[in-house]
């Protein structure tokens, strides 16, 4: 099809509109339909019912009655999340914690993708199959192993106390320090895996010119490796930063009551104060938070492969 | 000196004659082993300087391995190889006053053609504008002005040869090494650049090495050639010598086309050597002296533009011709070559094609004469 002439659009088989059909009916029925429930839910409002907001639009009760209930949407749940300051420093502080985690990811991971890069090529299917392997367990209980490593009677603080590096417990269980160690353990493979691609198809007669040209080897890393590897690592850090940002799990067992992130503040308007349309709303502007980097990512993307030809 | 130079040679440019001369490079008794694989085989090679100079075989032949042990990328098993009078051991690629011209280019993709050849000069930490001038005159010297700014993958393959190439010589280097660089252009764009590397030799008087596989580029290049073949050098001489004079069966297959005759020594005198043919009822006239006895299986390898074609029959006994059928024409354009039967052997001879109009007198199923000099070929024992 690609072979169409010009610039004309190619002609498509009915086959080929329903294999693209597809991927976009996926996307209209499990993130388009649903998006619009919750954007509808994020412009009612509460009510003591089931569902605990009004309107709910009755199609049995005749257009008439849809205009009216049309009428009663406001935006007032998204005034809301501006008076009150808890959500605000609830998306900073939920930002802040996915940037310095995706930051720590990125400090652990590049040395594991560049020495996986640089292993023998027969080894290489073995370390990515183990860089997969923690996969294979729930990520649920994964996290959950991190309490009892990291709890003040914890393995972590046990072998340190038995090395005689401290003389008492750390305290890391319930602090920001604990869901960074969380968000980098769990995201860790999504960063090294694009990162490993983009390390392994660096072609290495360019650090044999380097090093021909009088670049010793290190700085070779500085000057051609480093640079041919952004790719990779803006691809890897967006794979851990956008759900980091929202993530629930990590600050809920491993946070302390003072780690403030949108997941839980959302989890907490939702379950606790059964307020759906605030809640609703709240996830909406998540969305839009993730979205413009996604945006921004994808425009990079394609500037990269514009000019990459 | 008393000897003849064969074929065309820069006759005030000849080092390799001259017993007084120091060689630049020299790889002394280098041997370069990969787990059981021999690449080098305790090979020796002097290279004098200003010289062009051509690694030539066939892939697996060790060139390359020559190549990048001298650069510093593979290390010498046993042996040492000499720069100018020092020795290499233990300099890394970095510290190595020698530049290379990968075969893959292997130009910098993040930097435009600018930053891939001032790349050298900013190592050196040579001042800004120095650097400018230097990249400025590379550009010059290699047309590509225009194309400072476009990175690697804006370029044609001819350009990017280019950028590579006034990359490597951006240092100065004291010797440039070539890679087969000018296996991925094409045939008349690859004529082109030979031409203009042999100008651009001569103007820089840098030493250059280079590695092919490509006869044709070696001949046309290089002041001399080192053919190579298992990791060992089988012969290094001058184009026309390697040509006209090799050492040996090898040689003369690997290089341009030849008929090998096998023969067997009749009689062997002052003035030169008799053979018969085993195949075929003729003998050979050679002025040539050879250490085989008489009655030696010997080869005698005559290139096939040196045998002469006649129609009708040769007189019986005359030595140097041979009565033969013309079994095969190639018509090529520029020349034919004729595949001729001599009984169950056949000899190649090939005719220019000086006239655009006149037929050829010589067909397909004719009886020919095929005669030659006495000297046009040489006697070969191995």
């Amino acid at each position: 099809m690609a072979s169409a002439s010009g610039n004309s659009i190619p002609k498509r088989s009915l086959g080929g509109w329903a294999l693209i059909a597809v991927p976009y009916f996926w996307l209209f029925l499990f993130f388009l339909a649903p998006f619009f429930i919750v954007f509808k839910i994020s412009l009612s409002q509460v009510a003591i019912a089931i569902p605990p907001y009004f309107p709910t639009f009755d199609l049995g009760l005749g257009l008439d009655n849809l205009i009216e209930d049309l009428k009663e949407f406001s935006v007032e749940n998204y005034l809301f999340l501006t008076e009150d300051d808890l959500y605000w420093k609830s998306y900073l502080s939920s930002v802040m914690i996915a940037g310095i985690s995706t930051f720590i990811t990125l400090l652990v991971g590049y040395p594991i993708a560049y020495g996986m890069a640089r292993t023998p090529k027969k080894w290489r299917p073995t370390l990515l199959m183990l860089v997969i392997l923690p996969f294979w367990t729930s990520f649920l209980i994964r996290v959950y192993a991190w309490i009892g490593i990291l709890k003040n009677e914890g393995l972590l603080n046990q072998l340190l106390l038995a090395l005689g590096v401290i003389d008492e417990p750390l305290v890391i269980l319930n602090t920001n320090i604990a869901v960074y160690i969380g968000i980098v353990y769990s995201y860790l493979p999504f960063l090294v895996l694009p990162l490993y691609a983009s390390l392994e198809k660096l072609d290495e007669t360019l650090l044999e010119a380097a090093e021909d040209l009088g670049c010793p080897p290190w700085l070779a890393f500085w000057k051609i490796t480093l640079p041919l590897s952004i790719p990779g690592m803006i691809a890897g850090c967006f794979l851990v930063f956008i759900p980091a940002v929202g993530e629930f799990v990590i600050p809920d067992l491993l946070g302390g009551s003072d780690t403030l992130m949108i997941g839980k503040t959302l989890w907490v308007e939702f379950f606790n104060n059964r307020d759906w349309p605030v809640s609703s709303a709240v996830a909406v502007i998540l969305l839009l938070i993730l979205v413009i980097p996604i945006v921004l990512f994808q425009n990079q993307q394609q500037k990269m492969s514009e000019r990459d030809g | 000196m008393a000897k003849k130079p064969i074929g065309p040679v820069r006759r005030s440019f000849a080092p390799w004659d001259d017993p007084e001369a120091v060689p630049f490079i020299e790889f002394k008794n280098v041997t370069k082993r990969f787990g059981d694989f021999t690449a080098v085989d305790n090979l020796s090679l002097k290279i004098y300087e200003r010289e062009f100079f051509a690694l030539l075989g066939g892939s697996g032949c060790g060139k390359t391995t020559m190549m990048r042990m001298l650069a510093g990328f593979e290390t010498p098993t046993e042996g040492e190889i000499f720069l100018d009078g020092q020795s290499l051991a233990g300099v890394p690629p970095y510290r190595r006053p020698v530049n290379m011209m990968f075969q893959s280019y292997a130009l910098f993709p993040h930097m435009n053609v600018e930053a891939n050849i001032a790349f050298g000069l900013k190592q050196d930490n040579m001042p800004k504008d120095q650097i400018a001038d230097r990249v400025a005159e590379m550009l010059r010297m290699t047309k590509l002005e225009t194309f400072a700014k476009r990175k690697p993958h804006q370029l044609s393959g001819g350009q990017r040869q280019r950028v590579a190439l006034a990359r490597s010589l951006a240092k100065r280097p004291k010797v440039l090494l070539l890679d087969e660089p000018l296996g991925a252009l094409d045939r008349k764009l690859r004529e082109e650049t030979q031409f203009e590397l042999m100008n651009l030799q001569e103007e820089l008087k840098v030493t250059f090495l280079i590695v092919t596989h490509d006869q044709e580029e070696a001949m046309t290049v290089a002041d001399r050639i080192a053919v190579m073949n298992s990791g060992k050098i089988v012969q290094v001489a001058t184009p026309g010598e390697i040509y006209e004079s090799p050492n040996s069966l090898f040689v003369a297959d690997f290089i341009g086309d030849v008929n090998l005759i096998e023969a067997k020594v009749q009689e062997r005198s002052a003035t030169g050597t008799r053979l018969k043919a085993v195949h075929g009822d003729y003998v050979i006239d050679s002025g040539q002296e050879t250490d085989a006895s008489v009655g030696d299986t010997v080869w005698y390898a005559i290139r096939p533009e040196k045998v002469r074609m006649s129609v009708g029959e040769a007189t019986a006994g005359t030595p140097n011709t041979a009565n033969a059928l013309v079994w095969d024409i190639a018509y090529l354009g520029d020349m034919s070559i004729f595949h001729n039967k001599i009984g169950d052997t056949s000899m190649r001879s090939t005719v220019a094609n000086v006239a655009r109009t006149v037929e050829q007198p010589i067909s397909w199923d004719d009886k020919v004469t095929l005669s030659w000099d006495g000297d046009a070929g040489v006697i070969l024992t191995g």
